[in-house]
């Protein structure tokens, strides 16, 4: 599935906030069609590294490219590279005043200017896809938090983006619920989409991830195919993080 | 009640407050525009447009609103030659609506910056990550829900205002303040009956719009 061609492409980043170093000197490269899990305890700066992509997070040094161009720093481009990469959160983030299909319609329509009848189709059929049809006219209150994480998804597919970026989320759901979240994000990776997936689902990880990272202290710690990162860490971090969450 | 069964009395009440009426309509038109404006540049990146609605409102907000309507009939009208009708009442008139647009914008840009506030980062953040500007983020998810939020407090604002309308008066517009000291220094034995009539004429239309405004917070509000 991998094409070998970097699409993101992060060097040397590095992030403080305040004198707090979150990101140090993190370097990662991921191909298009190439599905990352990022992986860590909390406070490692994971977060932080899939919301510096998109720079909702701008880094304090280092440089990300996305598609072979670098970042840019603010204003219409940063708004056009931000169209291309789609962004799903921990807290869904639905526009609260609006429907569920007009959530879905608003980018395509506002940010892209594409006409209303043609962007209708591809939201309801977005919404088909991921099983929310039949509460299209609803607002984003009215549905349980798995059903709007997974309107949450539509939206971002709506933009046709060329990668979409996951920060923890399932972290917000009941146990339920995350199952019908992860079998969503399971397709999307079958079919292909690059995703760069923060989350502490190790079955999703072994699942659907091409490859593993694994963070703590805001350094990349090490990376690997999952199967073998499960099976055999290299880092000391990584054995402990990993003895304490799969024992259980 | 000998003196509302003049024509003439009557008359110089129902004008007076056809004035306020007027006055009310424009100002509230006038404050919003500009009180949204400003709400917009001071949640703005760009320190110039900040500056100048913090500007704006500790300016506004501060200075009586007598001085104001004073400065746009002195300063503007007077010393600057800002004309504005032929008709003087009508020029007054337009003053006024100046003095309480530039005034009561102060209070609804704060009431809709505290309602800006109540929107969650995560709206901001997830418009800006489908790629909207800054512009379109706050016209098209920030304020909307911000707006809102603040339909209460907005009423409280354009009830005082339609009760500061009364001002405009200082500079010469028989408004109903106006009206009522006119007849009250023509009729000194009704006092009483004429103050409450144009006091519970006030009464009689604002309390209603208070409930209307509470009733439109609730149906407006925004489940989250």
């Amino acid at each position: 599935m991998t094409t070998s061609e970097p699409l993101i492409v992060l060097e040397g980043v590095n992030k403080y906030f305040g004198p707090l170093h979150v990101l140090q000197d993190v370097s990662l490269s991921v191909d298009r069609g190439e599905v990352v899990v990022v992986i860590g305890p909390s406070g490692s700066g994971k977060s932080t590294l899939c919301r510096a992509i998109n720079r909702l997070e701008p880094i304090s040094g280092g440089s990300i490219t996305f598609d072979g161009q670098p970042l840019p720093a603010e204003g219409k481009a940063l708004a056009r590279l931000r169209s291309e990469v789609g962004m799903v959160f921990q807290s869904f983030n639905l526009f609260a005043h609006k429907t569920i299909l007009q959530n879905v319609m608003l980018g395509p329509i506002k940010v892209r200017g594409e006409k209303s009848a043609a962007v209708r189709e591809r939201a309801m059929s977005l919404l088909e896809r991921v099983g929310i049809a039949a509460q299209a006219e609803k607002y984003p209150a009215q549905l349980s938090g798995g059903q709007q994480q997974r309107v949450a998804i539509a939206r971002a597919l709506a933009m046709q983006p060329k990668a979409l970026l996951f920060d923890e989320p399932t972290s917000a759901l009941d146990p339920e619920m995350v199952g019908e979240v992860l079998d969503v994000m399971t397709s999307l990776a079958r079919e292909g989409m690059t995703m760069v997936v923060v989350t502490h689902e190790m079955g999703f990880a072994r699942a659907a991830a091409d490859r593993v990272v694994f963070m703590a202290d805001g350094q990349l710690v090490e990376q690997a195919a999952p199967a073998e990162f499960f099976a055999s860490p290299k880092s000391d971090r990584a054995k402990d993080f990993l003895s304490k969450i799969l024992t259980h | 009640m000998d003196v509302f069964s003049d024509s003439a009395n009557i008359d110089t009440y129902v004008t007076g407050f056809l004035w306020i009426l007027k006055l009310t309509a424009a100002a509230t038109v006038g404050a919003l525009v500009l009180g949204v404006l400003l709400a917009g540049m001071r949640v703005s990146p760009i320190p110039v447009l900040r500056g100048f609605g913090t500007a704006w409102v500790n300016t506004f907000r501060n200075t009586p609103l007598t001085l104001i309507v004073f400065f746009c009939y002195f300063g503007l009208y007077s010393a600057l030659s800002l004309e504005l009708s032929d008709d003087i009442d009508t020029n007054n008139y337009w003053l006024g609506v100046i003095g309480l647009s530039v005034y009561t914008a102060a209070f609804v840009c704060e009431a809709i910056r505290s309602g800006i506030n109540t929107v969650p980062v995560g709206q901001a953040e997830a418009a800006r990550a489908i790629g909207m500007s800054f512009i379109q983020t706050l016209t098209l998810i920030v304020l909307p829900q911000a707006g809102r939020a603040v339909v209460a407090p907005l009423g409280s604002i354009f009830i005082a205002l339609a009760k500061n309308a009364t001002i405009v008066g200082t500079i010469g517009l028989m408004e109903s303040s106006s009206a009522m000291k006119e007849l009250i220094n023509a009729n000194g034995d009704a006092v009483f009956p004429i103050f409450f009539v144009f006091a519970g004429t006030f009464a009689i239309f604002l309390i209603p719009t208070g409930y209307a405004f509470g009733w439109l917070a609730n149906r407006l509000a925004v489940k989250r």
